[in-house]
């Protein structure tokens, strides 16, 4: 089923998609990927607070190339999400409710979103150029020493994904 | 004796870099075209579709193909009978890619020290595998390898024993693995024989032909289209998500190797299989 989805995203409406759902979403999202998590688990450890309030958001994996004169951002389509895995089911349990990567979960991550009720979308990988056209805002908001893994706010529109891995733990890579 | 001075490589090497990250060679151009028409699932077909605008957003627009714009992969066929003048090849190839990936708009994905991790800025430096050939000329070829299927290539120490069938299954056991992960449609370069690390450089070289050409050896041929159909059989599909075309094209090469052994690399890449040459 297709749907319109806006981001961040109410627990509500996360619980209602359905691994294999095209969802197009328009909204905020962050940008975090391998440098960022492993700082944001850090902060966590030291009983600091996220830079961003990850409530009810979407994180998505990916690094940008840099932006060409008066565009927001350059190719930004997602990395392999497993490479997450080892600092998510802590994120999902402080209320991140989305990610937008590439590949597939640890069974650990799964039974957190399953707890939480969150929901993992695949954009499609290697896509980066067309993916830049549904992005229309970009504004590095921590970590800018991390280059192209800084964290990024992001304003999308209709930004086109499939839902992998729903909240029940239905998961469109293993179907057979 | 024929003199080139090295800023002629900086210059060579720096256009490369751009090249091939916004447009693909037309034989990998070609080939997503022909697994658009191709694919039976319907999903698959969707994502077969949207990579082809991409491609076409990325050489209209000048975004690059994909945001991992890759460690600079080169293969440098030097003729015996030329001199460098104006300083030391290597510097000037990676002069070349400071000067692609920072004029170019390209992604700086490399960190100076694998435990550190410490991002260079500028890219650099490149992986360079040179090979000394007759004549006078430089070939120089330029792979920007991105990391989602880098990370699933694999090395298969396997015995005499395992023959044939052995390396079939090592090949299809590192595309099965790669799943998803990889952004398929893949290409999968392998290299056979040789020793551990020649291998695994046959693997990566193998990337770099066209799509649609098979190996010279009938007995390889044979088993790269082969290896090819039990691919596509698997049903990963575009993107993971199911369907036909889960490869493009298996390339095998391969060398002599010991009697004691038989070495497999499965170099993975992914749909954007980036390669473009020049000769000077
Ligand atoms: S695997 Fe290839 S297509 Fe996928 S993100 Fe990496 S470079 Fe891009």
């Amino acid at each position: 089923m297709d749907r319109e989805i806006c981001a961040p995203i109410d627990k509500e409406m996360a619980m209602q998609l359905r691994a294999g759902d095209m969802v197009y979403i328009t909204g905020t999202v962050y940008t975090a990927r391998d440098a960022a998590h492993k700082r944001m688990a850090q902060t966590l450890s030291e009983g600091k607070e996220l830079p961003f309030d990850i409530k009810g958001n979407i994180i998505y994996y990916m690094g940008p190339s840099p932006a060409r004169e008066g565009r927001p951002i350059g190719s930004a389509g997602p990395t392999t999400a497993s490479r997450m895995d080892k600092y998510t089911p802590e994120l999902l349990d402080l209320g991140l409710v989305g990610m937008i990567g590439k590949g597939k979960r640890n069974p650990e991550v799964i039974e957190a979103m399953k707890r939480n009720g969150a929901v993992y979308f695949a954009a499609i990988g290697g896509a980066g150029a067309l993916l830049s056209k549904a992005i229309v805002e970009s504004e590095v908001i921590a970590y800018d020493d991390l280059g192209t893994e800084a964290i990024r706010k992001l304003r999308v529109e209709r930004f086109p994904a499939i839902v992998v891995i729903d909240s029940l733990g239905n998961n469109l890579y293993e179907r057979k | 004796m024929r003199n080139i001075d090295v800023s002629e490589i900086t210059e060579a090497v720096k256009n490369l870099c751009i090249d091939a990250n916004h447009t693909l060679s037309p034989d990998m151009e070609k080939a997503l075209y022909n697994a658009a028409d191709e694919e039976t699932s319907e999903l698959g077909k969707k994502i077969l579709e949207q990579l082809k605008e991409n491609l076409q957003i990325a050489g209209n627009d000048m975004i690059p193909i994909c945001q991992d714009t890759g460690m600079a992969v080169f293969f440098i066929k030097v003729g015996q009978e030329v001199h460098f003048t104006g300083g030391c090849l290597t510097d000037a190839i990676n002069e070349g890619v400071r000067q692609g990936y920072t004029e170019g708009y390209l992604r700086k994905s490399v960190v100076s020290d694998p435990l550190i991790r410490k991002n260079t800025g500028d890219n650099t430096p490149a992986v360079i595998h040179y090979d000394i050939v007759q004549g006078d000329q430089v070939e120089i070829t330029i792979a920007p390898k991105g990391f989602g299927s880098e990370n699933m290539s694999r090395v298969f120490m396997l015995k005499p024993a395992d023959g044939e069938e052995g390396v079939r299954n090592a090949i299809v056991q590192a595309v099965l693995d790669a799943g998803p992960n990889a952004c398929p449609p893949m290409v999968v370069g392998v290299g056979i024989g040789g020793t551990f690390e020649k291998c695994a450089e046959l693997a990566k070289e193998a990337l770099t032909r066209k799509a649609g050409e098979h190996s010279k050896l009938p007995h390889i041929a044979e088993m790269e289209k082969e290896v090819l159909e039990t691919i596509n059989s698997t049903g990963i599909g575009p993107a993971g998500l199911g369907g036909s075309v889960t490869a493009f094209a298996v390339n095998i090469n391969t060398y002599p190797t010991h009697i004691a052994g038989l070495p497999v690399a499965v170099n993975i890449c992914c749909h954007v299989n980036r390669h473009a040459s020049v000769v000077l």
